[in-house]
């Protein structure tokens, strides 16, 4: 009961779309966007190809009451193959450089590739360490990188605006 | 002519709003979760994606997996056909009764746990050796629910059952039908793989049942196997709906009593989705090794069911 | 000659050129003569069956050669189902076994195989005729004889021996309860007609003796709980052609011996013979699934199974003779109309799963399943005659399993016209473990075939099997005819069998209840169903999807990848679930019922006990129940012998002198009786 007290308490704290704000402008592009280009429902899977975790906190937000990924019909899926995108963080690790292409291969056309953070194109930090391959573009083709380190939740959503924006429209 | 019109609209009519009664389910949790969520309508967007999506198919995986989402909606559909949604007397009662129903739900899945098992996956097997072991254990109940229904009404045939019901409505409030009701409610979520026996929207490969099975499909496969699965909880809803409270059915044909019957039916229908939704907000997915004794729960209220009826024959 | 003298005569004669021509013929032609005689015989067997039951006729002879004085045979509507399912199993089994046993060659007799094949399928063509106890008990005894030399083909197995005398012993001990219950029943003269005994009713005491000894005689053979032991044991050791007319029709052979004596003979008898015919038969059906699920040996697996199905026959008899007993004839008539059903479906499809079992040992040499899988792509016939035996036995629609166990399930709601409370209130529990048994055999058969068929190869052998030979996939494609047709005609098969028990005293069978319409009423309009609809339904519904995904322009394109397993490097088929593992969640809903061994043994490293250096963890079931129940009886009887030894010294004398004390006691017994 104490949970349903609480849930009327606070009531819905997902940003709305109609007041004003950079990002709630982007919000309403992405929205626009998704619903052209892919039917409104785009799955996503996340592909953490050796990041050091800080991209994977951001894209969390994503899915918080605060920024709802949902109601612009995207979603994080659980298999490459219910996925029409692919968020692929980090520099890519020797060990993860097998796994990222099996999980390019395994996803259905049309599919988008968003490389997610600073790591994802430079190799951050982890430049020229002996376990990393390279940048994601190195192993697959990439769509769309996304700067940061991390980025912030609604840069995460600009990139995915952006990857859709390359789609070709049906 | 126009009875077999209304049978053909009636299924129509069910493979139409399932995905929306999935869509109103999670819009009611997204709220719950001061979430604004996907708007209801987000299943049947998410359809025409997989649709016109192409199919990866694993290297192993023989024709069992590429038939078997056929195989999965043929039954699921073939149920739609079967099950009293607006009206009653039914013109397919003839064809199969409530124990029909339950053995084209185990002919579903039987073939959605042989395509788990085909691509050799490891997933895949988890899936379907979860998936059979919770629909074996839920036969007991759903046998004895049957049977505390049909001593009521003196007939295993869905038709009969409603039938029944309307013509002596208090029997909705005797204890057996009560009891019964709470069994199949119990059955119904775990057949359909609602929290809390299988969360249906885990991306944990190891806590998942039915969304293991289907991990491995993609494209129109996809599709069909969801489309099949929300058909089913929206046939599984309307079933316990229209058994327990028939009121609203229509035993007409007539335009004013089949629109009051679409009204009722959706009433019923969206009262039943807050519950889930409610329900699915407050408790938390029952470890595997507990669901037997929830279903162990579901068969001792199935079992009181029939008592009380014997007791008060 | 009548038509039916006539084909009996030729169905002996086929059998008797049959086991000739094996005898005498050389390898080949000896393996192919034999098997057409077989088939020839057998099919011959299956038109008697059905000749009786069309023209409704009673065939009687009575043999009167010196040396088979009191030897009578009668074809009534009660034997005809069985010659039926006979004749279905045998002919295709026959054929089966022309090309499976070509794989003996060289190495077990040939010859006696196929003679006893043919020798077998003559006392189970027999058998069913008997028309006195002395013609039955003959038969009986050959049949099971027949039976124990076929189950002992691959004599150099000692597994095959240890099996073949279980089956022997636990037959013999039926075989004594048999011989008093006739006793009791004829009043000692084995020699008289059935017909004189169905008149001459035996006082209430005897009666309640003779039930109790048909029972234990009978679910000998049948394989009742607790005296099924045997079928584990011996039908995966036999040829496979031989399991599957062990299990498709030996055993019934105890189903109908129990439908003879206490249906025909006795004309049924109080409520308790029921109840407990009928628990005996839920027991038998959830301890043999439940036993089944754990098995890997897929053999085994079918053999426990078959405990499971011959339950849900004695649920369906036992609920007859309950409502009998009740005075609710329709729906006793009901109850035995849908055991004789599952009788013949089940003995399709069994038989069909045998003989899949069958070729996959053919072409795998292993009957553990673990070391199967994907098979489908090497052998996709069998597969697909597979997948429709284990949809049959999973009682899936619209397959001919579904249609009896509907029946069987009908029956019991029927439960509810019972009087007594007490009694009524037992049958909804028998429902439930009716349709958990029904649960649980189609998620073992999900196991069976998905472990066995699906997937990746777990094994060189697996990987170089081989389709069948014609004449295996020939005998598959019998019963799987069979096993589909038995399923969409219900609205026919029902009628005919009603009308065949419809010569059984006191069963008045309504015929009005059971029109030839398409769909199926139960008495008293308790539930309807059609199969052929429902088929054509879902047909119809298979053929339109495609036309609907066509219609609205869905992408048709397929690319074939590899398997997601969250993008590790290769697949192996060590990391496909196993038979074990989809079968553990089970085991451990129902441990307290499987009381499984554990035993965890871990070697860790001399220097520290975080250092692990192998691990070896052994799980094993052994049916607990059993050991309690046969360790006592096999000690007393080992006990027994120890005591006796002495007179079994190895001394010639002593023999000598025995030989002439029996003498002696023989000369005079008969000096002193007249």
């Amino acid at each position: 009961m104490r949970l349903f007290s609480k849930i009327l308490s606070v009531g819905i704290v997902t940003e709305p779309l109609d007041n004003g704000g950079e990002e709630v402008e982007l919000a309403r592009q992405v929205a626009a966007k998704t619903q052209k280009l892919l039917g409104r429902a785009v799955g996503i899977r996340e592909v953490d190809a050796g990041s050091c975790n800080g991209c994977e906190i951001e894209i969390t937000g994503l899915t918080s009451p605060i920024y709802d990924l949902e109601r612009f019909g995207l979603c994080f899926v659980a298999s490459p193959r219910h996925a029409d995108m692919l968020l692929v963080t980090g520099p890519v690790t020797r060990n993860m450089e097998v796994p990222l292409r099996k999980t390019y291969e395994a996803t259905p056309d049309p599919k988008l590739v968003v490389a997610v953070g600073d790591c994802a194109k430079t190799c951050g930090v982890f430049q020229g360490s002996y376990a990393v391959v390279g940048s994601v573009d190195a192993v697959i083709p990439v769509d769309v990188f996304v700067h940061g380190c991390p980025p912030e939740p609604s840069d995460i959503l600009r990139g995915i605006l952006a990857a859709l924006d390359r789609l070709p429209p049906k | 002519m126009s009875a077999w019109f209304v049978e053909i609209f009636q299924v129509v009519f069910v493979v139409a709003l399932a995905p929306g009664l999935v869509g109103l389910i999670r819009w009611i949790k997204a709220r719950l979760q001061s979430r604004l969520g996907a708007p209801p309508g987000q299943p049947y967007r998410e359809l025409g994606k997989l649709f016109h999506k192409e199919a990866v198919v694993s290297k192993n995986a023989s024709w069992i997996f590429r038939f078997a989402p056929y195989a999965v909606s043929a039954s699921t559909l073939a149920i739609a056909f079967l099950v009293p949604v607006l009206v009653v007397p039914r013109r397919l009662d003839m064809v199969g009764d409530l124990f029909v129903v339950v053995y084209l739900l185990l002919l579903g899945t039987f073939w959605l746990a042989l395509a788990g098992l085909d691509p050799g996956s490891a997933f895949g097997g988890m899936g379907s050796s979860r998936e059979v072991t919770v629909a074996a254990l839920a036969e007991p109940t759903t046998a004895t629910a049957i049977f505390s229904l049909a001593l009521g009404a003196g007939s295993t045939n869905l038709g009969a059952i409603v039938a029944a019901a309307l013509n002596d409505p208090w029997t909705v409030l005797t204890p057996g039908h009560l009891l019964a009701f709470a069994a199949l409610f119990i059955v119904a979520i775990a057949e359909t793989g609602r929290l809390p026996v299988d969360n249906p929207s885990t991306h944990l490969e190891l806590t998942m049942i039915h969304e293991a099975m289907i991990l491995e499909y993609s494209g129109r496969y996809l599709a069909l196997l969801e489309w099949a699965a929300w058909l089913k909880l929206f046939v599984f809803l309307s079933l316990l709906a229209n058994l327990f409270f028939p009121w609203g059915i229509a035993t007409t044909l007539t335009p004013g009593a089949l629109s009051w019957a679409i009204v009722t039916l959706l009433v019923k229908l969206a009262l039943l989705a807050v519950v889930i939704a409610v329900m699915e907000t407050r408790v938390a997915k029952l470890r595997l090794f507990r669901v037997p004794e929830l279903l162990t729960a579901s068969f001792v209220l199935a079992l009181l069911a029939i008592t009380s009826s014997f007791l008060l024959r | 000659m009548t038509l039916m003298g006539t084909l009996v005569t030729g169905a002996i004669v086929c059998y008797l050129a049959g086991a000739l021509a094996a005898l005498l013929g050389n390898d080949r032609w000896g393996r192919i003569l034999g098997a057409w005689g077989a088939a020839s015989g057998a099919a011959i067997s299956l038109s008697l069956g059905m000749v009786a039951l069309a023209s409704g006729s009673v065939f009687s002879a009575v043999f009167d050669f010196p040396s088979l004085t009191g030897f009578a045979l009668r074809i009534d509507g009660l034997s005809a189902p069985f010659l039926i399912l006979t004749g279905l199993v045998g002919a295709a089994s026959s054929v089966y076994g022309a090309g499976y046993s070509a794989a003996y060659t060289g190495v077990y007799s040939l010859r006696k195989l196929g003679a006893l094949f043919n020798l077998l399928l003559l006392t189970l063509t027999l058998q069913v005729m008997a028309d006195n106890a002395l013609t039955f008990l003959l038969l009986w005894e050959a049949m099971s004889l027949v039976a124990y030399l076929l189950v002992l083909t691959e004599h150099r197995e000692p597994a095959t021996v240890r099996a073949a005398n279980w089956y022997l012993a636990i037959t013999h001990v039926g075989f004594a309860a048999l011989l008093a219950m006739f006793f009791l029943l004829s009043a000692g003269d084995l020699s008289t007609a059935f017909d004189t005994l169905r008149a001459n009713a035996p006082v209430p005491t005897q009666r309640n003796a003779i039930f109790i000894l048909a029972l234990l005689g009978f679910s000998a053979k049948a394989g009742l709980i607790p005296l099924h032991v045997w079928l584990p044991m011996a039908h995966p050791v036999a040829p496979s052609h031989v399991s599957a007319l062990l299990s498709g029709v030996v055993i019934k052979m105890g189903v109908y011996g129990f439908c003879r004596i206490v249906l025909d003979l006795m004309s049924g008898g109080p409520a308790w013979w029921g109840g407990l015919a009928l628990a005996l038969g839920v027991a038998s059906a959830l301890f043999g699934v439940l036993y089944a699920l754990m098995e890997h040996d897929l053999k085994r697996l079918l053999a426990y199974h078959s405990v499971e199905n011959i339950g849900i026959i004695f649920i369906g008899i036992g609920a007859g003779l309950m409502f009998q007993s009740y005075g609710l004839m329709s729906l006793a008539a009901l109850g035995f109309v849908a055991a004789l059903y599952h009788t013949i479906n089940h003995a399709c499809f069994k038989g069909l799963l045998f003989l899949g079992a069958g070729s996959v040992l053919h072409a795998t040499h292993t009957r553990n399943m673990e070391e199967m899988g994907g098979l489908i792509k090497k052998m996709p016939r069998t597969a697909l005659m597979f997948l429709i035996g284990a949809a049959s036995i999973s009682a899936l629609p619209p397959l001919n399993g579904f249609a009896s166990e509907w029946l069987i399930f009908q029956t019991l709601l029927g439960g509810s016209h019972i009087p007594e409370p007490a009694v009524a209130l037992m049958i909804p529990i028998a429902v439930a473990l009716l349709a958990l048994s029904g649960g649980l055999a189609m998620a073992c058969f999900v196991k069976a075939f998905g472990i066995t068929f699906l997937a990746i190869a777990r094994s060189p052998a697996a990987e170089k099997a081989h389709e069948a030979p014609l004449s295996m996939q020939a005998g598959m494609g019998i019963l799987g005819l069979a096993c589909i047709g038995l399923g969409l005609t219900p609205f026919f098969v029902v009628p005919v069998l009603g009308r065949a028990l419809a010569g059984l005293d006191r069963l008045a069978w309504e015929t009005t209840v059971f029109s030839l319409t398409l769909p199926l009423n139960t008495p008293a309009t308790f539930g309807s169903m059609s199969s052929p609809l429902l088929a054509a339904g879902l047909l119809i519904l298979l053929g339109l999807i495609p036309l609907a995904l066509w219609v609205i322009g869905a992408n048709r394109r397929t690319r074939v990848g590899d398997t997601w397993g969250c993008g590790r490097i290769a697949q192996t088929p060590r990391m496909q679930y196993t038979a074990t593992a989809f079968a553990e969640p089970l085991r451990r809903v129902f441990a307290e019922l499987y009381r499984p061994t554990k035993d965890l043994s871990i070697d860790f490293h001399p220097e520290s006990k975080y250092f692990v250096q192998s691990i070896e963890y052994q799980s094993e079931i052994h049916p607990w129940f059993e050991k309690l129940l046969y360790q006592p009886l096999i000690g007393i009887f080992h006990r027994i012998a120890d005591r006796v030894r002495w007179i079994q010294a190895g001394w010639l004398g002593l023999y000598l002198t025995y030989m002439l004390v029996g003498l002696i006691a023989l000369l005079v017994l008969a000096w002193w009786t007249p």
